[in-house]
This record gives C-alpha cells, structure tokens and sequence, in this order.
C-alpha cells in the first residue's frame, strides 16, 4: 500500500497518524538495503540522520507544525553541499569532504521538514550523461538493469523510478535532469537558469548550472519548484523576479495553446522514440492545442557551442580543487574530468580563445534569437528529450562526446537558460521509458507544468513502473 | 576542415594535470577529434554578432558591505590535512633570493 507514494499522498497518511514519518522513512530505508545492490543509485546513504530528522518531524507533526515537506523521505544528488554528510559529486577528488554548510536547496529543503535519506550518484563532477563516468561505480536503471540510468542525475533518477525515496532533487547544466529522467521514466523539471539558487552546489557551467526536481508526478514538481524557486543573497545569479505559485495554473485548459514542433528535433531519433512523441503531441491537440510546424536552428550547432562553453566553464571551476583546503590531489581527477579541464583550458589559452570560446558565444548569441522568435510563433516547443531509450551498460566508454550526443534535444534550449520539462510519454518495444520534453519561455515553468500537467491527466504512462 | 594540432604537454601543464605518459597520446587524439568536432562553429556567420556570456540579463549585483554569520575558523578549517596555528599549511610557491 505504501507503493509509489506522491507527496500528497504520504503527507495524507501522515497528518491522519496512519504512519508516523519514521515508519515511513525505515519503508524507504528497507527499500534502499534490498535494491541498491542491483542499481547502486546512492554514493551516501544517510540512514542514522534520516531516523533523527524523522523522529524530530514526529515530534512536529504532533505539534500540528505545517510544512511542506514535513517528514517525507527524499535523496539528494552528491553535488549538493550538506553539512555534516560527505559531498564527493561522485569524484574521488573529493572522497572524505564533509561540507561545513548546506547548499541554499538543502536548506530550503530542511527547513520545510525533508527526511535525507542519502547523497545519489552522477557522473563525476556532473561531467556525462550516463552515471558511468561515477568514480565510484555505475548506477543502474531500474527498468532494466542491464542499462543505463542516463545522467548526470542518473543516481536521483534511478532512486525515484525504483520507488527509494519519494522525491528526488538533481541539477541540470545541459540534459543532466531531463535525459535521465527520459530514460528512467520519471518526470524531471530543469527551471530557467536563475531561478533556483547554484549556491553550495559544486559548480559545472556556471552560465548553465540549474538545480531542479525530480518526481513521478508533473504536480510533485510544481509543489517542490514552490520550495526551491526565489532569489538568494548568496547567488547574484538568482532573479529578483516573483515566485509564481507554480500548482495554481496546473489545471488550466490548454485550448488555445500554440505547440512548436520541429522537424529537425525528430531527424535522428528512435522509431518508438519518435513515434511515442508524436502520439502524445496528438493527445494535446485532441484537448485542443493548436500544432505549429516551426524551424529551429540546427541543434548539432547547440553541441559545438556547448563543449566549448561547459569545457572552458569547467577548467575554471575545477581549478580550485588542489587538495590544500579540502579534497584530495589533482591526481585524483578521473579521466573524462582531465578530457574536460585539458579541452576547456585549450579553449581558452592565449592564442585560441577567439578561434572557440568567443566563437561559441556568439553562437551562443544566435540560437538565444531562434528561440525568441520561435516563442513569437508559439506559446511551447515539444519533442522528444532524448533521441534513444536507455542505452546499454558501457556505452559511454571511449566517447569523449558521449554525453553531446545523448543530451542533443536538451543542449539549445540550455544554453538559452530556457526551462524544460521531461514527461514519460511511453514505453518502447523493449519495455524502456520514452519521455517528451516541453520547452518554454524564459520563466514559463508555470505554463510548461500546466501543459505537463494536462497530458498526465489525460494519460497513463506516469503510473507505469519497473518491476524491480 | 583545418588540421587541428595540439601539445599536450603544454595543455596539461596549463591546466595542472598530472598525466602518465601513456595517457597522452589517447588525450591528444580525443581532444583532436573533439576539436574537430567544434570546427563546425565555423560554417555559422557570427560577423555582425555579439557574444553572450550570461542570459540572466542582470548587472552589477551588489549588497549592503556588511558582516553576517560565517563558518568558525574551525569550520573552515575541518576539512584541510595540513594546518597550523588556525592557519592552512602549504609549501612555499616563492623562493628565497
């Protein structure tokens, strides 16, 4: 009965004193102990915490305290800081780092009574798409462990698809939420860059880095956005703009809604991939959202400006680690971060910094206006998030670009800061998730849910699950 | 397409990578080909465009200049293998004259 538990849902039992949160937590702990031998999701599983924080939101809830979150069992992705918890962003450059202080999300988080149950794997430094490039080993997908959870939040994917946590938060520089959420069939909402705080979270693409949630409903995700989303004085990257409530739109008709499709985000995918997307397109036009055919800017254009741009963010970011302060040497960096910092730091040596990074941002400039005049078009732009389901185990091995491919349908809109929203829209003839991505205007989340919202309502292939 | 040509021994010492010799020519060939890969950006006309390093639109974001409750010394200091006397302990990066 405790299956598959929303928010709503485990706060019910809860507040009725069905279930007390430490009940609740040690469901979801047993689960972890009996699973994460087969998928791995956790680096960290925070098991001795969780019981404390569950026993305190006890406490508060017979106090009658009201909070968001009080006493629900979430993870958390090992680049998030946490105070007292080892935060390794799956790199042994940083194994044995205990943070001093909580990531703004993790504070956020604690504050409306979160239960941690423990750190999920990515791929180190947040560097792929495919959790394999983890220093400490490959996560699994639930659905089929033969294959890859998809990355870089592959770790908080898997946790949520195989039902170890309620919730999950990861962060997206380019793909990192909405591809593994694709592959493991689950819905993942990367914000608009600068609306949910980067401070504390182990920088990747300053430019790009969005931390966001990871649910098995589009509702969960608004709920949360309602929590992470707002300005923070510790990141003056975040926007002064309001905080929506972003469940109130959820339930809007959709009818006079105007829906991009390109073709070119259709070119290369999967027969069940492209076929699945637009059966779901369809079931959006039936409830009366006008289809646009629109022409956007070639997305292998998006992947050369993002290599340049994420490699050169990259060298710079992880120049700090040099094991004096905190962490281990700079020997400890695992293959796919050297590609990176060596790549980034080429990009920008004296010489060459005109050539590719001033090149990629001035691409930059023109896939920004593409975007912005599509959106005088249509209200959304839907496609498909990644051009495959899951691929198998060791598919990244010796592909420096890997992760371009895989997160091909994901790297414009990203590198616009635009968010997006992936919604599991179907299962292949291997019995692999299929998602669809819903992109929107700058600060759009509460339209993108609304649209992601209505296409759950009307389907059922967010109540599918592995047999795990 | 241009021949792209890399040293990767300047490019990892730049970037404070220690590299086994073995490791190089792989790194080497993989870079080439991802720089390969980018010379794609050329075949985009960006003449009358000007670069994009933030979407934030944001300017000059500044606060109030005033202290607020930080990490102790302690703190600061837990996670550092080497310290002395409240201070973190590192080999000297200048030489005596």
């Amino acid at each position: 009965m405790l299956n598959n538990l929303t928010i709503a849902q485990a706060k019910k039992l809860l507040d009725q004193k069905k279930l007390s949160s430490s009940e609740l937590t040690k469901f979801y702990l047993d689960r972890i102990k009996k699973l994460e031998p087969k998928i791995s999701a956790f680096v960290t599983i925070t098991d001795k915490e969780a019981l404390k924080q569950a026993e305190k939101a006890d406490k508060l809830i017979s106090q009658g305290a009201k909070k968001l979150l009080l006493g629900i069992p979430i993870s958390i992705k090992d680049n998030f800081n946490t105070k007292g918890v080892q935060t390794t962003a799956s790199s042994k450059v940083l194994e044995g780092y205990i943070p001093p202080y909580d990531a703004t999300v993790v504070n956020l988080l604690k504050e409306e009574g979160a239960v941690i149950v423990g750190k999920t794997n990515m791929d180190a430094w947040a560097h792929g798409s495919s959790t394999e490039t983890s220093d400490f080993g490959s996560t699994k997908n639930p659905w089929n462990i033969k294959r890859l959870p998809g990355g870089s939040s592959g770790g908080s994917t898997a946790s949520v698809a195989a039902d170890e946590v309620v919730i999950s938060i990861g962060s997206e520089t380019a793909g990192s939420i909405r591809q593994p959420a694709a592959w493991c069939g689950v819905v993942g909402l990367k914000p608009t860059y600068g609306r949910v705080s980067r401070y504390g979270v182990i920088a990747m693409g300053s430019s790009l880095d969005s931390p966001g949630p990871i649910t098995k409903t589009v509702e969960e995700s608004a709920f949360v956005l309602n929590i992470l989303a707002g300005q923070d004085k510790f990141d003056a990257t975040t926007s002064p703009k309001n905080v929506e409530d972003y469940t109130k739109n959820l339930n809007q008709k959709i009818s006079d809604l105007k829906i991009g499709i390109s073709k070119r985000y259709f070119d290369q995918c999967e027969k069940d991939v492209k076929d699945s997307v637009m059966q779901a397109i369809k079931v959006l036009e039936k409830l009366g959202a006008k289809i646009i055919e629109i022409d956007l800017f070639d997305p292998q254009y998006a992947i050369a400006v993002y290599t340049i741009i994420q490699r050169a963010e990259v060298s710079s970011n992880l120049a700090r680690y040099d094991g004096i302060r905190y962490g281990n040497g700079r020997d400890k960096f695992g293959e796919e971060a050297k590609r990176r910092i060596m790549l980034g730091t080429y990009a920008l040596s004296a010489g060459y910094y005109d050539q590719y990074y001033n090149k990629a941002q001035k691409v930059r400039t023109l896939i920004i206006n593409d975007f912005k005049k599509a959106f005088s078009q249509v209200d959304v732009i839907i496609g498909p998030t990644s051009p495959s389901t899951a691929l198998p185990l060791g598919a990244s091995k010796g592909h420096p670009m890997f992760g371009e491919m895989a997160d091909v349908l994901v790297e414009p809109s990203s590198i616009a800061g635009l968010p997006g929203i992936n919604v599991p829209c179907g299962l292949s003839s291997e019995n692999l998730p299929i998602g669809m991505q819903i992109i929107g205007p700058q600060f759009s989340e509460s339209l993108i849910l609304n649209v992601a919202n209505q296409f759950e309502k009307n389907t059922d292939f967010h109540k599918a699950s592995p047999n795990i | 397409m241009s021949k792209v040509t890399l040293d990767i021994d300047h490019v990892a010492r730049l970037a404070n990578i220690p590299l086994q010799s073995n490791e190089k020519s792989t790194f080497s060939k993989q870079l080439e080909e991802t720089l390969i890969y980018v010379e794609k950006l050329e075949e985009v006309e960006t003449k009358n465009t000007e670069p994009t390093s933030q979407v934030t639109n944001l300017e000059n974001v500044t606060r109030e200049d005033v202290a607020s409750p930080s990490l102790t010394q302690e703190e600061a200091l837990q996670n550092s293998k080497s310290t002395y006397n409240g201070f973190i302990l590192t080999n000297a990066i200048l030489e005596e004259q």
